[in-house]
This record gives structure tokens, C-alpha cells and sequence, in this order.
């Protein structure tokens, strides 16, 4: 996985509450076995009529809207399945960081484990970087734990210290677990045997 | 210290804990099914890793099975799900109840059938909807791809405590009040986030006057109002349940696993981070109006006229024009010309029965498209062996093999757009039974009723068959 450190550039604007993980991918696009390509099909039922043609009254089909690597969301984005389709749909589609006033777990903890960076802000600051997306670059720092913008804003956003070093270093979740692999050994002897399938 | 059964059940699985990390818990069972977890299996093989515990381990195949002529699946992408899950499961040792299993189905139905879910474990499946083992007592959630083969390669998980949340529904359940009301109640009326970084314990004597059925249709919508988890203490129900099936102990092993689980239940006194209480004799039956599963209202009520602030009044808008209702209407006056009874919700026996009452001596109406679709192989024939398919045949539904169907919509079973569904589902999200379907989400009963009359009815007042009849117009 790629590290994140500081992220530089634009966003984009989906002032929608409750987004949920079947907007994100409908589930017709849940079928491929691979992990990647899924960016083409984001969104697809808001991006796009019945001829394939893009709706032009969608947020990400406006031009101040395109081309950009931050997307910013309303309350409780990723509700619903728990197809991490939704982050991978995100991520190859371009966003890396997701700002909202608040993420539903899973999908919080699908971005974590790909390197994306779901940030929580107050719904105020959000609204303020709603209103101020277009024109502005943002700048993500996650060593210091701050969003910036070139107005004069300057906030602080919460991260698990587990998850903060996980990204920075771009670290593989499981090769960190099998060093505990001496600890599961020891957990498994103790265990009480359940019945065998 | 008294200790809630969330408590209890997480402590006994923490493998190592470090401040400033979540815990490593362990991971009793895994189930899997073809659409979540292939990349998972890829991941595998890329890094040359192997599956820790196969036996712990269990996969079926049911997101996107057809439900009829099940063997020809039209869908090229789907059959390359089928038969990579297929592939995985040989070469990695998994056991796997696959199309020509009459253990198959949608895997929240058959791992409690099979007797696989048991008090006190934690289970995880790539599945949202994997609340619905918290039933018997475990601590089950959903999880994402890679999570899925985190707990391939190491069997654990790294997770953060959860908070704990008491749900206590008091009081009795008015008649024609099912297990969906309730959860449908709770949802809209205290919104689909109000879980949110908790897992839920329900309790109160609804809950233990609850079948092992109704518990998991329950705790199967937890995550529809945004917790991690929901779970219920084990008691004679559980165990009773349990008794005799597949994979549970017998003899005095059983006896002795009866004590231990037992033991889980919550303490008297427990403390939780949050508590809510409710009065089960406020809940009617419900139906879903809106483009979540908090936007419902009672059989006898309308859809809002307005909603509480600005944002409210957005989403009110946008879900009214994608369901095609005006603001203020009857709740009775909203038409059905699709029935779907099915999904991992309900889609046991108790719910095709209770489903059947209303459905015997009656016909679905002109213009309403009704099918059954039973949630296992073994569900099937039970219900068959009861004669249940012949009282839906007889009324014009069509009575299908297990599987999620029309739940999700990724195997053919679709509802063209703009076209209204009284669904026994989950999800009432826009375009979840397909593209510009509209979703009601219900209870099997209100259903049945919807198919009969066209529009939902108030079963309370509509009764079962015999006053349905009288009824209709
Ligand atoms: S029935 Fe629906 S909710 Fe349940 S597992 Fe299948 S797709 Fe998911």
C-alpha cells in the first residue's frame, strides 16, 4: 500500500446525508473477482442515465467537482453493506481521503485497511469546506494530524495512533499480525474445542 | 465486577492487548460466500499465504444463485464467482455447502440451522447482516474484504472495544405485531446511526418471549441502525433450539455446554454506555416509506409531511421523489405490484407460516407479482413437507429455491424501476432490488396481505384468511 503522509489538492462536494454503500457501488458492479477497476462504475446509478450518458445535475459530474483526490461528504457516509467495493470504487476512481461529520464502521474500517483516510470533522467545518471546496486546495497533513485550506482554516482531526502509523508507513495489516503469531499459538492451546464442522 | 454478555464474550477472546491498539481478538467462526470473498483468497495466494484454521471455517454459495433452474446460470460473472468459490474452497481446504447441498442457502439461515453458531463465540462473514448470529449469544459482525483475509491468514482480528448498548423493550406485543415491527419501530424511531461504535444488547421481555426466529430477524437489522453488533443473552430458548442440531454437542457434553453458556448471560446490575428502553405495546405494524430503513411509519400512519430541519427536509424530498409518494399520504394508499418473502431476515419457517395464514383461501391480486423465496434447502423442505408451497402456489405465488434473490437483486430476480415491492428485506436503500426499484420493507404477514389486496393493509383489522376475505374490496 502506498503511505500517506501530506496530501495536497482539490476536493470535491456530495452534500448528501447517509450515502450508502449500494450508491457507492450498486451491486450489479459486485460480481468481478479482482480488486481493481471498480472506479469506472462509482456512483454509477446517480453518474449516469439509462443510455450510459452522465447526468449532468450530478455533484461528480461538475466540472469543480472533477479531477479531484479529497471528496467531501455528509453525516454517516457509507451505511449499509459491507462491500469494500465502496473504498475500492473510491480509490480507483481517485479519492484517497474522505472528510464527513461521521462514517458507519465498516466502511470506516475498509478505508483504514486501504490506505485511504476517512476524516471526522465537526458539521460545521464541514459545511465551511462544502461552501469553500471549488477554488481551494487542501492540504492533509496526517503526521500532524490537520486539514488546512488556503483561506486560513486550519483544523485538527482525530486518528487511532494504530491506524495513523499503519498509513504513514503503508504497512500490510497481516504481516503485522503473524509476528503475534506466537501469542495466537498460545490463545488456540487454551481454547475450550468446539464442535468440528 | 458485574459484566454485561458483551463484555464476558469479548474478554474471553482478547489474544493480546497493548495499550494505544485495539485488541487482537480471536475469531471462533468464519463463515464466507462468493461475492465478498475472492479477492480475500487472491490476497492468499499472492503473498503464498495459507488459511489458518479451514475447519473454523464454512462457506455456501447464495448472494447471486439463480432461484430457478438454479443449475443455469446465464450470468457469465456470477458463474465465474460460483465456480472461483468453488475452486478456493477445495484448494484451501474449506468445507462448503455449494448448489447440490441440502445444507445450502443464505448463510445467516443455515449456520444457526446447522447448529454452527453457538453461545459465547465470535463469529465475522463478510455479510453486514451477520448481527443475526448474535441471537444465540456471540458477539457477530460483519466485516470487508480484507478483513476476510486477515482472518484467513491469522484467524483474529484487530478490533476496538465497542461500546455497550441495552435495549429493553418492556411490556407485550399488540396482536399482528411481529419481530420486524419491532426492529422497523426502533429503527425509525431512533434513526439509522443511533448504534453507531456500539454493539446492542436487546433485552426485556419481548425479547425473551421471542422464538429463536424472531431474535434473529432482531438482531439482523442491528446494523440498520448503525451498531456493530446486536446480541441476545442465551436462555431455555437457545438451548432448546440448539438441542439435537448438527454441529452441537449431545449427552452430557451438551449438558455441560448448556451450563457454560448459561453462565454468558449478562449479570444482574451490569453496567452498559447507553440505555434505552421501550414499550412494546406502542409498536404496530410497519411499513418503510422512505430510502432507509428509519424511514417507516406505522400501517395506520402517513408518510411525514415535513421533515425536522433543513437537512430533514432534503432527504424527506429526495426519498419522496425516487419512491414516487407525496408527502402527507396514507400509509394504506401506497400500491404494491411486486411481493418479495424472502432474505436472511425472514425467510425461516416461522415466517413462511405466519406468511401462509394470511395467504390460504386467498389470491394475489391481478397485477401483483408474489414470490417465496425460503431462506435454505432445508427451510424448503420443511415448509414443503408442511404443504406451505402448495397453500402459495395455489394463491398465484411462485415458490422458488433458497437464496438472497430479490433481497440484493444480483441473481435475475429484479423489480423494474419505478415499480413499488412489499419486501420482508432489510434494505430499502434506492436501487437495492434494482435500478430504480422502490422498497417497502414489512413484515412476512404484511406481505402476504400486500399481495392480496394490492396496497398494504392493516392486518390487525384484516385478521387472518378467513376475515381477509370479508375484507377485500
Ligand atoms: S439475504 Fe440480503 S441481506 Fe441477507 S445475506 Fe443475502 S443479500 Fe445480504
Amino acid at each position: 500500500m502506498k503511505p500517506i503522509t501530506v496530501y495536497k489538492g482539490k476536493a470535491a462536494v456530495l452534500d448528501r446525508a447517509n450515502v450508502d454503500t449500494d450508491q457507492i457501488i450498486p451491486k450489479q458492479f459486485l460480481k468481478r473477482i479482482e480488486r481493481t477497476g471498480f472506479g469506472e462504475f462509482l456512483f454509477y446509478d446517480w453518474r449516469f442515465d439509462e443510455d450510459g450518458n452522465e447526468r449532468e445535475d450530478f455533484e461528480l459530474n461538475q466540472p469543480q467537482n472533477k479531477n479531484a483526490g479529497i471528496l467531501i461528504a455528509g453525516e454517516n457516509f457509507g451505511c449499509g453493506s459491507s462491500r469494500e467495493h465502496a473504498p475500492w470504487s473510491l480509490q480507483d476512481y481517485g479519492f484517497d481521503i474522505v472528510i464527513a461529520p461521521s462514517f458507519a464502521d465498516i466502511f470506516q474500517n475498509n478505508c483504514l485497511k486501504n490506505g485511504m483516510l476517512p476524516i471526522t470533522l465537526t458539521k460545521d467545518k464541514v459545511s465551511y469546506l462544502m461552501n469553500n471546496a471549488g477554488n481551494d486546495q487542501l492540504t492533509i497533513d496526517l503526521r500532524e494530524q490537520t486539514v488546512i485550506d488556503n483561506k486560513g482554516l486550519s483544523t485538527s482531526f482525530d486518528i487511532h495512533p494504530y491506524w495513523k502509523e499503519m498509513l504513514l508507513n503503508g504497512w500490510d495489516e497481516i504481516s503485522i499480525t503473524l509476528q503475534y503469531s506466537p501469542q495466537i499459538d498460545e490463545f488456540e492451546k487454551s481454547e475450550r474445542p468446539i464442535s468440528t464442522i | 465486577m458485574k459484566k454485561s454478555i458483551i463484555e464476558k464474550v469479548w474478554d474471553r477472546h482478547v489474544v493480546y492487548q497493548e495499550e494505544n491498539k485495539p485488541d487482537l481478538l480471536y475469531i471462533d467462526l468464519h463463515y464466507i460466500h462468493e461475492v465478498t470473498s475472492p479477492q480475500a483468497f487472491e490476497g492468499l495466494r499472492e503473498k503464498g499465504r495459507k488459511v489458518r484454521r479451514p475447519e473454523k471455517t464454512f462457506a455456501t454459495m447464495d448472494h447471486n444463485v439463480p432461484t430457478v433452474n438454479r443449475y443455469q446460470i446465464t450470468d457469465e460473472i456470477a458463474r465465474k464467482q460460483l465456480t472461483a468459490l468453488e475452486k478456493n474452497c477445495t484448494e484451501f481446504s474449506i468445507p462448503l455447502a455449494d448448489l447440490d447441498s441440502p445444507e445450502q442457502g443464505i448463510v445467516h439461515v443455515i449456520g444457526p440451522e446447522l447448529g454452527l453458531t453457538k453461545p459465547g463465540m465470535t463469529i465475522v462473514c463478510g455479510d453486514s447482516h451477520t448481527s443475526t448470529h448474535g441471537a444465540f449469544g456471540t458477539i457477530a459482525f460483519g466485516i470487508g474484504t480484507s478483513e476476510v483475509e486477515h482472518v484467513f491468514a491469522t484467524q483474529t482480528l484487530w478490533q476496538t472495544k465497542p461500546k455497550t448498548l441495552k435495549l429493553e423493550i418492556n411490556g407485550e406485543l399488540g396482536s399482528g405485531v411481529t419481530a420486524k415491527d419491532v426492529i422497523l419501530y426502533v429503527i425509525s424511531k431512533y434513526g439509522i446511526n443511533f448504534g453507531t461504535g456500539h454493539i446492542i444488547e436487546y433485552c426485556g421481555n419481548v425479547i425473551r418471549n421471542m422464538s429463536m426466529e424472531e431474535r434473529m430477524t432482531v438482531c439482523n437489522m442491528s446494523i440498520e441502525g448503525g451498531a456493530r453488533a446486536g446480541l441476545v443473552s442465551p436462555d431455555e430458548t437457545t438451548f432448546s433450539y440448539l438441542k439435537g442440531r448438527k454441529h452441537v454437542s449431545t449427552g452430557v457434553d451438551f449438558e455441560k455446554d448448556t451450563k457454560e453458556w448459561s453462565a454468558l448471560a449478562s449479570d444482574e446490575g451490569a453496567v452498559y454506555d447507553t440505555e434505552i428502553v421501550i414499550d412494546g405495546s406502542e409498536i404496530s405494524p410497519m411499513v418503510s416509506w422512505g430510502t432507509n430503513p428509519g424511514m417507516a411509519s406505522p400501517i395506520d400512519g402517513n408518510v411525514p409531511k415535513a421533515g425536522n430541519d433543513e437537512a430533514g427536509e432534503k432527504s424527506l424530498q429526495r426519498a419522496l421523489d425516487y419512491m414516487g409518494l407525496t408527502a402527507g399520504m396514507s400509509i394504506s394508499d401506497i400500491p404494491v405490484q411486486h411481493v418479495f418473502i424472502g432474505s436472511c431476515t425472514n425467510s425461516r419457517i416461522e415466517d413462511l407460516r405466519q406468511a401462509a395464514e394470511f395467504v390460504k383461501g386467498n389470491r394475489v391480486i391481478d397485477g401483483v407479482r408474489a414470490l417465496v423465496v425460503p431462506g435454505s434447502q432445508s427451510v424448503k423442505k420443511q415448509a414443503e413437507e408442511e404443504g406451505l408451497d402448495k397453500i402459495f402456489t395455489e394463491a398465484g405465488f411462485e415458490w422458488r429455491e433458497s437464496g438472497c434473490s430479490m433481497c440484493l437483486g444480483m441473481n435475475p430476480d429484479v423489480v423494474p424501476a419505478g415499480e413499488h415491492c412489499a419486501s420482508t428485506s432489510n434494505r430499502n436503500f434506492e436501487g437495492r432490488q434494482g435500478t430504480g426499484a422502490r422498497t417497502h420493507l414489512v413484515s412476512p404477514a404484511m406481505a402476504a396481505a400486500a399481495a392480496i389486496h394490492g396496497r398494504f393493509v392493516d392486518i390487525r383489522k384484516a385478521g387472518g384468511s378467513t376475515e381477509t376475505a370479508e375484507l377485500a374490496f
